[in-house]
């Protein structure tokens, strides 16, 4: 909150004139027939999208020359408030004289930068843009009518914010990179969530397949584990059911231990795991070979393979010679 | 600063369609000042500015006026003389005033903690509730039945042995459609439980008369019936008491601290007068010019209006035009210089559609189609006639574009 934020209520001011005056008079609405297409010699595709949630419906036409893969005209229809309307007007214009594929680039980013009438003033207020983004879906869904694949395979993976189109590997590295702790923090460095705020957290305007919630609290986790591996690892190790206790153990024996108390002609086996006071888990180990009856097993030994089962899995894992 | 960097947008295109006037359909949302309600405050600001706790000469002259103004308040919903009525800023305080209070007077200490209320409150009432939920409050919020309506029944039904409060609005500001709280009042009384009334969108639209129904507790905002914004009255019926939501002086007898607005008191005396005379009017003139407005959208095909005629207030049209969606249509109607309003969720800031409609539920594309139309005693026929040519061109244009149509 801040000076600026606390009247409120402001939706139409901030709306370019670039977006009023298409939202009077729209250049590009109406539909293209078949004979529209062949008139122009090109192949007609009409495309649907629309969000349930929204209440926004679009339906893109465009006749596009099958040799040069241009677009030669498109128009619209849409069911949508006036952000919607001038946002798919102008991306309708933005798709005409380019190829299918240059057109699939097209991003509702760019389409609300093409609305400004000053080049560092938005078009639209932040919840607005949300409205923008079928005008570039349904781009893709034309795109995918005219090459005949699945729309999936248009896709770009892992968007987080389809407002301000930051991807969840954008997200991931300005969480670490800048040690970012809060979503605020990740939506000044990103964008991310600064619109429609859908993508926050459950429960907002749209349901998403992943949030910045999560995705903060994984990361966090993630950096916590790497600064501080040995707590992480105690917390992990101490919830194992006993079995499991057990073959973690093993391994670690396996590929850290025996093989240097091998060296020396020795061996040693698991024989019991003990829960102890505070968290404390004895592992009770037997000595086998050479290393049965030495002198230093009890310190130097012992100290060895507890350290290195501790660096491991547990801090809290003290060795018991049977 | 860029906030109003694109303010051209409603330098009032309109003037450029050769319609020389606003036309003013929202008055849901608040109202023109009645030219002679202004005229009463007039005095309070530059002459009668005294105190009214003062003891001095400025305090004691403007007094009487504020004495006067009682008068106007009480004989205006009908309350007795031993019955409270507090002047406050706003019903929002009011109805913040009568929920947080029930719950440090009551609901904190006993093992009554149950609140009923409905989906069809304003903000004000249903946060208040949500805000006492986790301070350990059960709220039930009752859903309408089809035709919007919260019935006694319905009530009734959610009355346990914990319940200590039922807050219904009078009328709803979205539909228009007036609740029976007749009915709910007789339930309450018989099952021993408080009734809270938001009347904010019924007093100066139909009779609120409290000799006739009985409720606890009733809440309203001058600026709805013509009077200005900041000034409001929370009723308490004779006997029952709320702490104050404002701590300080012994304003108000000690239930509202704070300088009592003087101007604004007066204002909704004889705004609250003006409006109970124009009752009738309301009934008949504005009556009629909503209903030739609702006609004459009718006659467009796809075009439903929520709730039955008889059951709303007289001056409001909640109406649904298929293929249209409510915000460009609002934007139309103000292109031409025509205020209305939507519940679109298109149009809000959190782009939510408006709990009220999800919760009529009468029709799932009503939450993105509605437009309200709220007329006022102030309207004029050749103002509506415009509005019906006008809208009427905005739903043709808007269907013209509209995938949905």
């Amino acid at each position: 909150m801040a000076k600026s934020d606390l009247i409120g209520g402001e939706l139409w001011e901030q709306y370019s004139q670039r977006v009023a005056d298409r939202m009077n008079n729209p250049r590009n609405f109406g539909e293209l027939t078949e004979s529209d297409a062949q008139k122009l010699g090109g192949r007609l595709v009409i495309a649907d999208e629309g969000a349930e949630s929204c209440g926004d419906t679009v339906r893109l036409f465009w006749i596009v020359d099958e040799k040069t893969n241009i677009i030669k005209k498109a128009t619209f229809k849409s069911f949508g408030c006036g952000t919607a309307i001038a946002a798919t007007d102008m991306m309708a214009e933005m798709c005409i004289g380019r190829t299918v594929d240059e057109a699939a680039k097209i991003t509702n980013l760019e389409v609300e930068h093409a609305l400004r009438d000053q080049e560092d003033v938005a078009a639209v207020p932040p919840q607005k843009m949300h409205c923008s983004v079928m005008a570039y879906e349904v781009i893709k869904r034309a795109t995918s009518i005219y090459r005949n694949v699945d729309i999936s395979t248009l896709a770009e993976t892992d968007i987080v914010c389809e407002c301000a189109r930051v991807s969840l590997q954008t997200i991931e590295d300005a969480i670490r990179i800048n040690d970012l702790k809060t979503v605020q923090e990740i939506t000044d460095y990103t964008k991310a969530g600064a619109f429609c705020k859908s993508c926050i957290q459950p429960g907002g305007h749209e349901k998403r397949d992943i949030y910045i919630v999560d995705i903060l609290a994984r990361v966090r986790a993630e950096i916590e584990r790497e600064r501080n591996p040995h707590r992480t690892l105690s917390a992990e190790f101490a919830k194992l059911s006993v079995i499991k206790q057990f073959k973690a153990i093993e391994s670690v024996l396996d590929e850290h231990i025996r093989p240097v108390l091998a060296r020396d002609g020795g061996g040693i086996e698991l024989e019991d795991i003990q829960p102890g006071e505070n968290g404390i888990i004895n592992v009770h180990i037997r000595y086998q070979g050479s290393c049965k009856g030495c002198a230093g097993n009890v310190a130097g030994t012992l100290s060895f393979v507890e350290q290195t089962l501790q660096k491991n899995l547990s801090e809290n894992i003290r060795g018991v010679v049977v | 600063m860029t906030v109003y960097s694109n303010c051209h947008v409603i330098t009032f295109n309109y003037r450029q369609s050769g319609i020389m006037e606003r036309i003013y359909l929202d008055n849901n949302a608040t109202t023109i000042v009645d030219p002679a309600v202004r005229d009463t405050m007039e005095p309070f600001y530059c002459h009668m500015y005294g105190n009214p706790n003062s003891l001095h000469l400025f305090g004691i002259e403007v007094r009487p006026y504020l004495h006067q103004a009682m008068e106007q308040l009480y004989s205006g919903i009908g309350a007795s003389d031993a019955d409270d009525i507090i002047i406050n800023s706003c019903a929002t305080e009011g109805n913040n005033t009568v929920i947080l209070g029930f719950y440090f007077n009551l609901l904190k200490d006993t093992r009554k903690k149950h609140i009923i209320t409905t989906q069809l409150e304003h903000p004000c009432v249903r946060e208040s509730c949500r805000f006492l939920e986790r301070h350990g409050v059960k709220v039930t919020y009752l859903a309408p039945d089809r035709d919007g309506l919260i019935t006694a029944k319905m009530v009734k039904d959610a009355i346990t042995d914990q319940t200590a409060l039922v807050s219904v609005m009078w009328a709803n500001n979205e539909t228009g459609i007036i609740l029976p709280i007749e009915e709910i009042s007789k339930v309450c009384k018989e099952q021993g439980v408080y009734l809270h009334s938001d009347a904010v969108q019924a007093i100066g639209k139909v009779k609120v008369d409290l000799q006739k129904v009985r409720v606890d507790f009733l809440t309203f905002s001058a600026h709805k019936f013509h009077g200005p914004k900041g000034v409001g009255g929370l009723y308490i019926r004779d006997g029952l008491n709320l702490p104050p939501l404002l701590h300080g002086g012994e304003q108000m007898g000690g239930h509202r601290a704070g300088t009592v607005n003087v101007a604004g008191t007066v204002a909704m005396g004889k705004a609250i007068e003006l409006a109970n005379a124009s009752l009738d009017f309301e009934n008949r003139e504005v009556r009629r010019l909503r209903d030739k407005l609702e006609d004459a959208l009718l006659k467009n095909a796809d075009v439903l209006v929520v709730g039955k005629r008889e059951l709303r207030t007289p001056n409001t049209l909640y109406v649904s035009i298929r293929g249209v969606e409510g915000e460009s249509m609002i934007w139309d109607l103000n292109q031409n210089g025509i205020a209305a309003s939507t519940g679109s969720a298109c149009a809000s800031e959190s782009l939510e559609a408006s709990p009220i409609l999800t919760a009529i539920g009468a029709d799932r594309e009503l939450a993105h189609t509605g437009v309200r139309f709220s007329l006022s005693r102030f309207t004029t026929e050749k103002e509506i006639d415009i509005t019906i040519e006008v809208a009427n061109k905005a739903i043709e244009r808007l269907r013209q574009l509209s995938t949905s149509y």
